[in-house]
C-alpha cells in the first residue's frame, strides 16, 4: 500500500526541475553566438571538431538539459512512480551536463585531450545517476499506459546507448582508445541519440499531452502501440548493418525510420487540427513547426545515400539544422511554455493557500504575447539557418544573431515567470 | 472488470468537452452562449466531483483505511480546482475573456494531470478494493446523471 501512497507525495519543489529549464536558455544562447565565427567549418560538414563541438552544446546543453528536469518533473505523474533520491539526482544531472557539455565543446575544439577526459567524467557523472534513478522508477511503473510506457522505456535504452558510445567516441578522441570502428560507432551514435532518444522521448511525451494541452482525440491505439517499436527496429537494423557491413539491412532501416518521422509528424498535425480547444496559442505553434520539421526531414534518410559525395556534407547539416532547431529546440520551447507557469501557480498556491483570483493565474505568469514573439523570432532564425549549409559561411551571421535573441527572450519570459512567483512570496526549495 | 475506472473516465471526457465548448465561446466572445456552455461546465463538474467526494472516497477510505493519502490528495486538487471554476464565473459575469482565458487555462493542466493520476492510479486501486459492489457503481452513475 505504501508504495502507492508514494505516487501522490507533492511534486519535487519548483527550484529542481527550474535549474534545468533556467540553464537550457543559455546554452542556445551560446551555442548561436559561437556558431558565428565558426561557420566556415560547421556549414561545410558534419564532422569538423566545430559541428560536434556545436552539436553537443545544443543536444547536452539545451535539450539534455530540458528533458532531463522535465522528466524528474513528470515521470511521477506520467507513470505513476516517483524517481528515488531526486534532489541528488538533479543537482548531478545539472552541474554534470553543463560542466560536460562546456567542457566537450571546448575539448574538442581546441583538440585537447586533457579537457575532454574531464568532459567524459562530468558527462558520466549527470548522465549515469540520472538514467539509473529514471530506470528504477520506469521499471516499477505497473498503472501506467503502455502506450506512453513503451517509447519512454525505448527511449530509456537509446539514451544509455547514446551515452555508452559518446563515452567511448570521446575516449577515441583524446586518444584513450583503440579507434577500430570509429566510423560506425559514430553513425550509430547520431542515430540512437536523435531517434532512440529525442524522437522517442517526445513521441512517449507526445501520447499523453498533445490531447491533454488541445483536448484532441487521442493518438490511434493501432498506430501507438507500433510506432516507437518501428523507429527501435530501425535502429536495430542499422546498428546490425553497420557491423555486418550489410548494406541492404541499412537501406531498410533508413527506409523505417524516414517513415516514422513523417508518420509521427502527420498524426501528431492530424490531431491538432481536429482539436476541440479552438485556441492558438505559443504551445501548439512551437508543436506545428516542430512536426512540420520532420514531416519534411523525412526524405533525407533515404535521399542521403544517393547524394554525390560532395552534396553529402551540406544535406546532413541542413538535415541536423531541421531536425535539432526546427523540431527538437520547438518542441522544447512549446513544453516549457505549458510547464513553467503551470508549476508556478501550482506551487504557489500550494505553498500559501491563496484563493485562485489573489494570485496571478498561467497567463499573467507567462504573457502568451511574450511567448509568440518569441515564436516569430525562432521561426525566422530557423527558416533564415535551414538553407545556410549551401550558401557562403557569412550568410549565415544574421540568422545566428537572431537565433541568440530569440534564446534571450525565452530566458527572459521564464525568467519573468519566477520573479512574479518570488514576488507572491513563492519559495524555490 | 473495471467498472469504476471505464464510469469515471468517460465523465472526464464528457467533462473536458464541456470545457472545450464553454472556452471556444468565451474566445469568441459569444457571451450568450458563453453563459449557458459555461453553466453546463460546471454543473458537470460539480456532478464529478459530488460522486466522487460523497460516493466513491468515504467508500475507498472505509475498505483501506487510508484517509490521509490519495484521497487526501484528490480532495485538495478538488478544492484548488472548485477556486478556478468560481474564478471563471466571476469573468463570465465581468465579460472578462482575457480573465477567463486565463484561469481556464491554468485549470484544464490541472484538472488533466488530476484525472491522469485518478485514472492510472486511483480508479484502478478503487476497483481492486471495491469489486463486485455494484450498488456503487450505480450510486455513483446516479449522482453524475442527476438534474
Amino acid at each position: 500500500m505504501s508504495q502507492t501512497g508514494l505516487s501522490y507525495e507533492q511534486a519535487p519543489p519548483y527550484g529542481l526541475p527550474l535549474r534545468f529549464f533556467l540553464t537550457a536558455p543559455l546554452f542556445l544562447m551560446l551555442a548561436a553566438v559561437a556558431a558565428i565565427p565558426t561557420a566556415a567549418d560547421w556549414t561545410a560538414d558534419p564532422h569538423t571538431l566545430a559541428a560536434v563541438a556545436l552539436t553537443h552544446l545544443l543536444t547536452l546543453g539545451v535539450l539534455g538539459m530540458v528533458m532531463q528536469g522535465a522528466l524528474l518533473q513528470m515521470l511521477p505523474v506520467v507513470v505513476g512512480t516517483p524517481v528515488p533520491a531526486s534532489h541528488w539526482v538533479a543537482r548531478l544531472g545539472h552541474l554534470g551536463l553543463a560542466a560536460g557539455a562546456l567542457l566537450l565543446a571546448t575539448g574538442l575544439y581546441r583538440g585537447s585531450p586533457l579537457l575532454l577526459n574531464i568532459a567524459m567524467l562530468a558527462l558520466a557523472a549527470g548522465w549515469l545517476p540520472f538514467l539509473a534513478a529514471a530506470a528504477v522508477s520506469l521499471a516499477r511503473a505497473r498503472t501506467a499506459s503502455p502506450l506512453t510506457l513503451i517509447p519512454m522505456r525505448l527511449a530509456w535504452l537509446g539514451a544509455l546507448l547514446t551515452v555508452a558510445l559518446g563515452l567511448w567516441l570521446a575516449g577515441v578522441l583524446a586518444g584513450d582508445l583503440d579507434p577500430n570502428g570509429i566510423e560506425q560507432g559514430l553513425g550509430l551514435h547520431v542515430a540512437w541519440g536523435l531517434t532512440g532518444w529525442v524522437l522517442l522521448l517526445v513521441m512517449g511525451v507526445a501520447y499523453q499531452v498533445v490531447p491533454m494541452l488541445q483536448i484532441t482525440p487521442p493518438y490511434p491505439a493501432g498506430y501507438a502501440r507500433w510506432a516507437a517499436w518501428v523507429v527501435f527496429a530501425a535502429l536495430a537494423l542499422l546498428s546490425l548493418a553497420s557491423f555486418a557491413g550489410m548494406s541492404s539491412l541499412a537501406e531498410a532501416g533508413y527506409g523505417l525510420l524516414g517513415a516514422s518521422l513523417a508518420g509521427f509528424g502527420l498524426v501528431t498535425l492530424d490531431l491538432q487540427r481536429r482539436r476541440r480547444r479552438r485556441l492558438t496559442d505559443a504551445t501548439l505553434l512551437f508543436w506545428r513547426l516542430g512536426m512540420l520539421s520532420l514531416v519534411i526531414l523525412a526524405p533525407l534518410p533515404w535521399l542521403y545515400p544517393r547524394l554525390p559525395a560532395e552534396l553529402q556534407g551540406a544535406a546532413a547539416v541542413m538535415g541536423g539544422l531541421i531536425f535539432l532547431l526546427g523540431f527538437a529546440v520547438s518542441v522544447v520551447s512549446g513544453m516549457l511554455y505549458k510547464i513553467v507557469p503551470f508549476l508556478a501557480w501550482f506551487h504557489l498556491q500550494t505553498q500559501t493557500g491563496a484563493r485562485a483570483g489573489s494570485i496571478p493565474n498561467m497567463k499573467e505568469f507567462l504573457p502568451d504575447s511574450e511567448a509568440r514573439r518569441h515564436w516569430w523570432l525562432h521561426l525566422v532564425a530557423v527558416l533564415w539557418l535551414v538553407p545556410a549549409p549551401w550558401l557562403p559561411p557569412a550568410y549565415a551571421a544574421p540568422g545566428l544573431l537572431l537565433l541568440a535573441l530569440a534564446a534571450y527572450m525565452l530566458w527572459h519570459n521564464l525568467l519573468g515567470c519566477v520573479r512574479l512567483f518570488r514576488r507572491y512570496g513563492g519559495r524555490l526549495h | 472488470m473495471t467498472p469504476i475506472t471505464r464510469l469515471l473516465s468517460n465523465d472526464h471526457d464528457h467533462c473536458d468537452q464541456l470545457f472545450a465548448a464553454a472556452e471556444n465561446a468565451v474566445q469568441a466572445r459569444d457571451w450568450a452562449h458563453a453563459e449557458a456552455a459555461f453553466a453546463a461546465f460546471s454543473q458537470a463538474l460539480a456532478r464529478h466531483f459530488a460522486a466522487e467526494e460523497e460516493t466513491l472516497f468515504p467508500a475507498f477510505e472505509a475498505r483501506s483505511g487510508m484517509s490521509g493519502g490519495p484521497t487526501f490528495v484528490m480532495r485538495s486538487e478538488h478544492l484548488q480546482m472548485r477556486e478556478l471554476v468560481a474564478q471563471m464565473a466571476a469573468a463570465v459575469e465581468r465579460r472578462d475573456d482575457a480573465g477567463f482565458l486565463g484561469a481556464s487555462e491554468t485549470l484544464l493542466m490541472l484538472m488533466r494531470q488530476h484525472n491522469l493520476k485518478e485514472e492510472q492510479i486511483l480508479y484502478p486501486m478503487t476497483d481492486r478494493i471495491l469489486a463486485g459492489e455494484a450498488d456503487l457503481v450505480e450510486a455513483l452513475r446516479e449522482t453524475l446523471q442527476a438534474d
